[in-house]
């Protein structure tokens, strides 16, 4: 009954009702205040998408936590036990990488096909279409946060200490994280409905990535002086995860608080010898460039949108 | 009244592609392959539907109703034009296309009350009412993918009708379920009716229209012919669809002449099949005409069975009332409603007065043949 009467106030008051309008073109502010008003939908998305991935199975997110560290155990053994590469603690530099490696991974490679394989819901469902490829950013973020509190746990059996003074520009370097994971997903979900093997390509160039991403090796001591020789150390840096996992590694990886390298200290050749400052304004800067990105990357999807339909 | 859905202008073309390549591979290896047609499935549409009105649109397979329907759900964007919407929309394009069938139809429920933009708070408070109307309590916590097509679309259909929207899509979807889902289907949409609501209706089926909507829109090739009061439009649908039946010419109806009503002497218009039928037309007329008297026997579906000759059954008006009689000896139709169409035309086929669906006729079948009539074909060798 009384479920009944406010209905009934909501339509009496249709006149002032907002006014979505549908046409050929929606501007970046209405696609915004689009998918901020559909926000329950997605986290709808992600739950559905987390539980369909480990329904039937007992252990559940457990299995999500395999593939990790499987990766992690390899690359340890070959990089640090049979190339010996002399990093202390190399399992810990190559931990804090991977979790932001497998968050930007995961996204990309699982909101590429989406729109193509939700062609039934996407033809028959009016909903602002981004949020297919942003629910798999979501279920990725999920999963990071899982891998951080694994991380965490890490840390504390090693008995290693982040550098606590630097944490507070982890959440800036997140933020810079998920807009780029939510940028390239969004924009290759599009490009695949017209060109299916999209997926495929995704594969190959996800590796190559990840090769140029300092995940497994350290920038600092590898290529760093070669590309200093010939003045082009800042190509390395287009690479916009670069910073991202480095920030990762200086938190987690280098305890020691202090802000310059004046005080030696034996990991940290392993990586930039920036202060705290450095690292705030690079992440700062990146995470303002990723929100232009952001913008773009809906425009694109914009534009794009419109022969879903017909291409599906 | 308040304006709900405002189409301005709107037109559609897609591009249809021959042996278009889908891959980025292709697109390399034959840079010019396919070539491409420009088909417009909407052309420069116009019209407004206002709260608490129902709204049939009816027109044949690929007169871009479906379209122009999920332009107005916001699945399609239109080329050109916009549709201004106001209210929230609940559209049933295809019962269950949100469905995922890995999750069991509670999660269901859920997830398809947020697709259609509607919250988890306000999915809760009606959660009881769409178990119930759906029938399917017993299966509630069973996966999707588990449910006949039945318990699938008794669940979507419920969820759409229950979350309360101000405007409901509907497409052809009274056809699922079993007779009793579908009467139950057709109350809630009279319901929603009486509640003041909107409803969008696109079917195939006259019936459908004439029973629920209060105006109808029929398109043809992608453009608007008709856009006004049902019985109006379901006739210039019905000579869109019979285009191989002789067009009358409408533009002559005369207000001097109206056709009241059709009686039977006993008051019934049910009747055996191969029994007849008297029926009795009572006109008022104000002045003196002598013309030709015409009929129309159409099933529910909107066929055409039978169109009298213009010139064979010439009738004199007097001024006042009167009466004609017309017999029906035998009719060889199977069970099923049949509506009767009756007017006046003049010596040219001109229709002076006509009155749509003035009487419907119940038949009664206990034979064994189907279809719709009665042919009593004997097999010998």
């Amino acid at each position: 009954m009384n479920n009944e009467s406010s209905t009934g106030v909501e339509r009496r008051s249709l006149d002032d009702a907002p006014v979505r309008v549908v046409s050929a073109r929606v501007n970046l502010g209405t696609r915004l205040r689009n998918l901020l008003s559909r926000r329950e939908l997605l986290t709808s998305l992600i739950s559905s998408d987390i539980r369909i991935k480990y329904k039937g199975s007992a252990l559940g997110l457990f299995w999500s936590m395999l593939s990790p560290a499987l990766t992690l155990g390899i690359y340890d053994l070959v990089f640090s036990v049979i190339t010996k590469n002399g990093y202390p603690d190399f399992a810990l530099y190559l931990f804090s990488g991977l979790v932001v490696w497998n968050m930007f991974f995961n996204s990309v490679i699982s909101a590429t096909g989406v729109i193509v394989d939700r062609a039934g819901l996407v033809k028959k469902v009016s909903f602002p279409r981004e949020i297919l490829p942003l629910a798999n950013v979501g279920a990725a973020v999920i999963y990071f946060f899982i891998q951080l509190g694994v991380l965490c746990l890490f840390l504390l059996v090693l008995g290693h200490s982040p550098a606590w003074s630097f944490l507070w520009i982890l959440p800036i370097s997140f933020a810079a994280l998920y807009l780029l994971a939510a940028s390239v997903s969004i924009v290759m979900s599009a490009i695949t409905v017209y060109m299916r093997d999209m997926r495929h390509l995704m594969e190959v160039l996800l590796q190559l990535w990840f090769w140029l991403s300092p995940v497994v090796y350290s920038y600092e001591n590898t290529i760093s002086l070669r590309l200093h020789a010939h003045g082009i150390a800042w190509v390395y840096f287009l690479n916009p995860i670069t910073l991202i996992i480095m920030t990762f590694q200086r938190i987690f990886y280098v305890s020691t608080n202090v802000n310059s390298t004046q005080i030696p200290h034996p990991v940290l050749h392993i990586l930039p010898s920036w202060p705290m400052s450095t690292y705030f304004y690079l992440n700062a800067s990146l995470l303002g460039l990723m929100a232009i990105i952001f913008l773009i990357s809906l425009t694109i999807f914009g534009r794009l949108e419109g022969n879903f339909e017909s291409e599906l | 009244m308040t304006t709900v859905i405002e189409v301005e202008g709107v037109s559609k073309q897609f591009k249809i592609h021959h042996e278009r390549s889908q891959t980025l591979k292709e697109r390399l290896l034959h840079p010019k392959s396919g070539s491409t047609e420009v088909f417009h499935a909407l052309s420069d549409m116009n019209f407004e539907v206002s709260s608490g009105e129902t709204v049939g649109i009816v027109g044949h397979n690929g007169s871009g109703k479906s379209t122009l329907l999920k332009c107005i759900c916001g699945v399609l964007q239109p080329t050109s034009g916009q549709i201004r919407l106001r209210g929230s929309l609940a559209a049933l394009l295809e019962l269950g296309a949100g469905f995922q069938t890995e999750l069991s139809g509670r999660d269901n429920v859920y997830l398809y009350g947020a697709m259609l933009g509607f919250s988890r708070k306000r999915v809760d408070g009606i959660f009881d009412d769409i178990v119930d109307f759906s029938e399917i309590e017993h299966f509630i916590d069973t996966q999707v993918k588990f449910y006949s097509s039945g318990m699938y679309v008794r669940l979507a259909f419920a969820v759409a009708v229950n979350v309360d929207p101000d405007i409901l899509v509907v497409d052809e979807v009274l056809a699922v379920g079993d007779e009793r889902f579908q009467a139950k289907c057709t109350d809630r949409i009279r319901t929603f009716q009486e509640e003041g609501r909107s409803i969008l209706l696109v079917t195939h089926q006259a019936d459908q229209v004439r029973s629920l909507c209060d105006r109808a829109i029929v398109l043809d090739g992608g453009l608007m012919v008709a856009n006004g009061p049902v019985q109006e439009s379901l006739r210039i649908f019905r000579e869109h669809l019979l285009e191989d039946a002789v067009e009358l010419d409408r533009t002559g109806l005369r207000a001097e002449i109206s056709i009241d009503s059709v009686t039977t002497p006993s008051g019934s218009f049910d009747v055996r099949s191969g029994a007849g039928i008297h029926l009795d037309v009572n006109m008022t007329s104000h002045l003196a005409y002598s013309g030709n008297f015409m009929m129309e026997i159409f099933t529910r579906g909107g066929l055409l069975i039978s169109r009298s000759d213009a010139q064979g059954s010439p009738v004199n008006l007097k001024p006042g009332p009167n009466r004609v009689g017309i017999d029906l000896a035998q009719i060889p139709l199977l069970d099923g409603v049949y509506d009767v169409n009756v007017g006046i035309v003049d010596h040219h086929g001109t229709v002076i007065a006509w009155r749509e669906q003035a009487a419907s006729i119940q038949v009664t079948y206990n034979g064994r043949e189907g279809g719709i009539v009665e042919l009593g074909a004997s097999v010998s060798q």
